[in-house]
């Protein structure tokens, strides 16, 4: 197939279900934190806002120590991320180092800011007649209002929408299959806001210049279905389609609900785009219809409470910067036996070392495992190449081969079997009989691929700007050696010069000498005489 | 007989002005081998195995009269590559050239940079930006940490600190468990 065909099968996407390789059935443990409607919590006494927040650099921030901040006010910038938000009024306590939802556990720079209650919003500008709007001015408004993807990657919404544009989209995917355990936040969103989301699509799909939406959901979510199916926005719309697909873990991810979809994958290294596709959570289109219609930034999302170590499990409507420990007191708090605090879902989430630590745009899901959910860690037993992991892999890589490759620091061979391509799902290893931590290998690897390269850029860079100092030195050194060369020359053809002065002068005092002594005999000049 | 030695003979003529000419046609100016060698060296020229930067010590090194284990920025790793390449037997980095290290870069306190240029000069890589009586400073992306700007300082205000290692550019350790490598012997 070339890659017209493929874009025309990609253009039936939804129509009809395809599988993907791999993957696993997994217990849903979704219901429990379902049960209550969705709620604000009451305003925590101090938000600390990351200015870390999505991939990229740290944002700088716009307000300084002791500065009244209005909610929704811009305070962080980062060129080419997303702009952060205020989420409060109130007034700027601190900007320092604080313990911020990261993999890597370590401190980072935050806004903290105190809330004065009054819940003050800055002036809010909004693309009211945004059917009318420029696709550029949609983007624009997209940055503006730090727009990201709420499904996890935290990828900023208008550079995908940009590049989705530039790349002639024509379906547009909103992802609403959250196929790992637990997390609910999307459900409840596509439960209670179908027309935001709806909304949210349309101006998406007018902004990418896209002609379909497909709206992928699980096949185990009716209430959702109905939810969707049956708001007014969808009654209104043209060219949205709700496709249920069977809830296999990892489904929710890109490329693979792109699979189930259409049937094609997108090629490593590739983008959706490649395909005409572009793929959004759903929550990140509801995003979308406030920031457009409302002018609202992005300063609050859904964030699910769950677990067996929460006593009373349910989904918040947060702000950025509300304390995890906040959030789990609206719960009623911990449960006796907790043992562990997880951001995101017991397969992809990492462990939270302390609940001081904020809701940010990536938390979807705030996990508090019991003793009995978490296995004893086990003792880690040499490969014995089963290939379940293989068989499990969504990616279609062999786990077992890529261990092997990185234990040995073999990186070329790392890099030609695919490690880039691993979605670090978790399902190889669930499966291990060995209880190797291959995914903690992956991560490990995919850092480590990433520093050689960037090793390598830098060395490529010191080799050059060393040998071009070299060359420098070498013609600095030619050219002083030239101008001494001349200047001596100089010098040379001066006392040459001086020389000649003094013969012709003797000579002239010679003659003189000789016409005084002898007028007869001026013609021998009077060297004869002298000796 | 006369024919056949002949045409063998004059094969041989044309055969040979073919070689001539390719030889020159494709004349290749640098050794290949030194191209590689450098490749595999981190660059940093920081003269610690003994030649004034790294090409000098790939060119050492391909007439074999320099060691492949006198890189101390190169590491462990640096001497499996030159070894791989070169089919000899890796061996521990000589301690005389230094230890490996993490990767550090310098720093310039600029309060008590009286600005001679001294540091300006030393720096093989001109990541060090600043003119004669005003102030310097270190572009910290060029730094190759070779340090070699340290000891002509004359009021000693450059430090040495560690590459930066909190997010963004955090990166995951090496997990824990497993079988670990093997040192070189």
């Amino acid at each position: 197939m070339n890659s017209s065909q493929h874009i025309e099968r990609a253009q039936e996407a939804g129509k009809r279900i395809h599988h993907f390789h791999g993957g696993l059935r997994l217990k849903h443990h979704k219901k429990i934190s379902c049960q209550d409607p969705v709620e604000r919590p009451p305003l925590p006494d101090l938000l600390i806002v990351p200015l870390l927040q999505h991939a990229g650099d740290t944002a700088e921030p716009l307000v300084h120590v002791g500065d009244r901040v209005l909610k929704g006010q811009q305070i962080g910038q980062c060129q080419p991320c997303a702009a952060i938000h205020s989420p409060v009024s109130g007034i700027v306590e601190a900007i320092e180092d604080r313990p911020m939802s990261h993999p890597s556990g370590q401190p980072g720079p935050c806004v903290v800011i105190r809330p004065d209650g009054k819940e003050q919003w800055t002036r809010l500008a909004p693309l009211t007649d945004w059917l009318n709007a420029s696709a550029d001015d949609l983007i624009a408004q997209m940055q503006q209002c730090g727009l990201a993807g709420l499904g996890g990657a935290v990828f900023p919404t208008h550079a995908k929408t940009r590049d989705g544009r530039e790349r002639k989209t024509h379906t547009l995917i909103l992802n609403g299959v959250e196929c790992e355990p637990y997390i609910s936040c999307d459900e409840m969103l596509m439960r209670e806001q179908p027309d935001k989301i709806i909304l949210g699509a349309r101006i998406l799909r007018r902004a990418l210049g896209a002609e379909r939406v497909v709206i992928a959901i699980e096949d185990q979510m009716g209430i959702v279905q109905q939810a969707l199916t049956g708001s007014d926005e969808f009654a209104q719309s043209e060219n949205i389609t709700v496709v249920k697909v069977p809830a296999i873990y990892p489904e929710g991810g890109e490329r693979q609900l792109i699979q189930v979809l259409t049937g094609l994958e997108v090629p490593a290294g590739g983008r959706p785009s490649d395909l005409g596709l572009v793929c959004q959570n759903v929550a990140t289109s509801a995003a979308v219809a406030d920031a457009v219609t409302a002018g609202k930034p992005l300063i609050e999302r859904y964030v699910t409470v769950t677990g067996n170590g929460i006593s009373h499990p349910r989904n918040f409507k947060a702000l950025f910067g509300t304390p995890v420990s906040h959030l789990v007191d609206c719960c009623s708090g911990y449960t006796k036996d907790v043992a562990r605090l997880v951001v995101g879902g017991p397969m992809m989430g990492y462990p939270l070392k302390s609940d001081d630590a904020p809701v940010v745009k990536a938390s979807n899901c705030v996990l508090a495992l019991s003793r009995q959910d978490i296995e004893e860690p086990q003792a880690e037993m040499p490969c014995i190449r089963c290939g379940e992991c293989a068989r499990v892999c969504p990616a279609t890589l062999l786990p077992q081969q890529l261990h092997l490759q990185i234990t040995n620091d073999l990186w070329k061979d790392v890099e030609s079997y695919g490690l880039s391509a691993c979605i670090e799902c978790g399902c190889c290893d669930y499966v291990c009989p060995s209880h190797i931590p291959l995914v903690d290998w992956f991560r490990f690897g995919k850092g480590e691929l990433r520093k050689r390269a960037r090793e390598n850029e830098a060395a490529e860079l010191a080799r050059k700007r060393f040998e071009e100092r070299e060359a420098r030195l070498i013609r600095i050194k030619q050219e002083r050696a030239e101008k001494m060369q001349r200047r001596k020359q100089l010098l040379k053809d001066k006392a040459l010069q001086q020389d000649r002065i003094k013969a012709s002068i003797q000579r002239a005092e010679n003659k003189t000498r000789a016409r005084a002594k002898d007028p007869g005999e001026a013609q021998d000049g009077g060297q004869s005489h002298d000796s | 007989m006369l024919i056949s030695v002949l045409i063998l003979g004059a094969l041989g003529i044309v055969f040979g002005l073919g070689l001539g000419w390719a030889a020159l046609r494709f004349h290749v100016k640098s050794d290949p081998v030194v191209e590689r060698i450098d490749a595999l060296l981190p660059q940093t020229q920081c003269g610690q195995c003994g030649y004034p930067g790294c090409r000098p010590y790939a060119e050492a090194i391909a007439v074999e009269e320099a060691d492949i284990n006198q890189c101390p920025p190169g590491g462990d790793a640096g001497i499996r590559a030159l070894a791989d390449l070169l089919g000899r037997e890796p061996k521990p980095l000589n301690p005389e050239n230094g230890e490996e290290t993490s990767k550090t870069v310098v720093l310039i306190d600029e309060s008590r940079c009286i600005g001679c240029t001294l540091c300006i000069q030393a720096c093989p890589v001109d990541a060090i930006v600043g003119a004669t009586k005003l102030m310097h400073t270190v572009i910290k992306s060029e730094c190759t940490g070779c340090n070699l700007c340290l000891p002509p300082c004359p009021v000693d205000c450059i430090d040495i600190v560690e590459a930066e290692t909190s997010p963004p550019r955090w990166q995951r350790p090496r997990p824990q468990t497993g079988f670990k490598r093997v040192p070189i012997r």
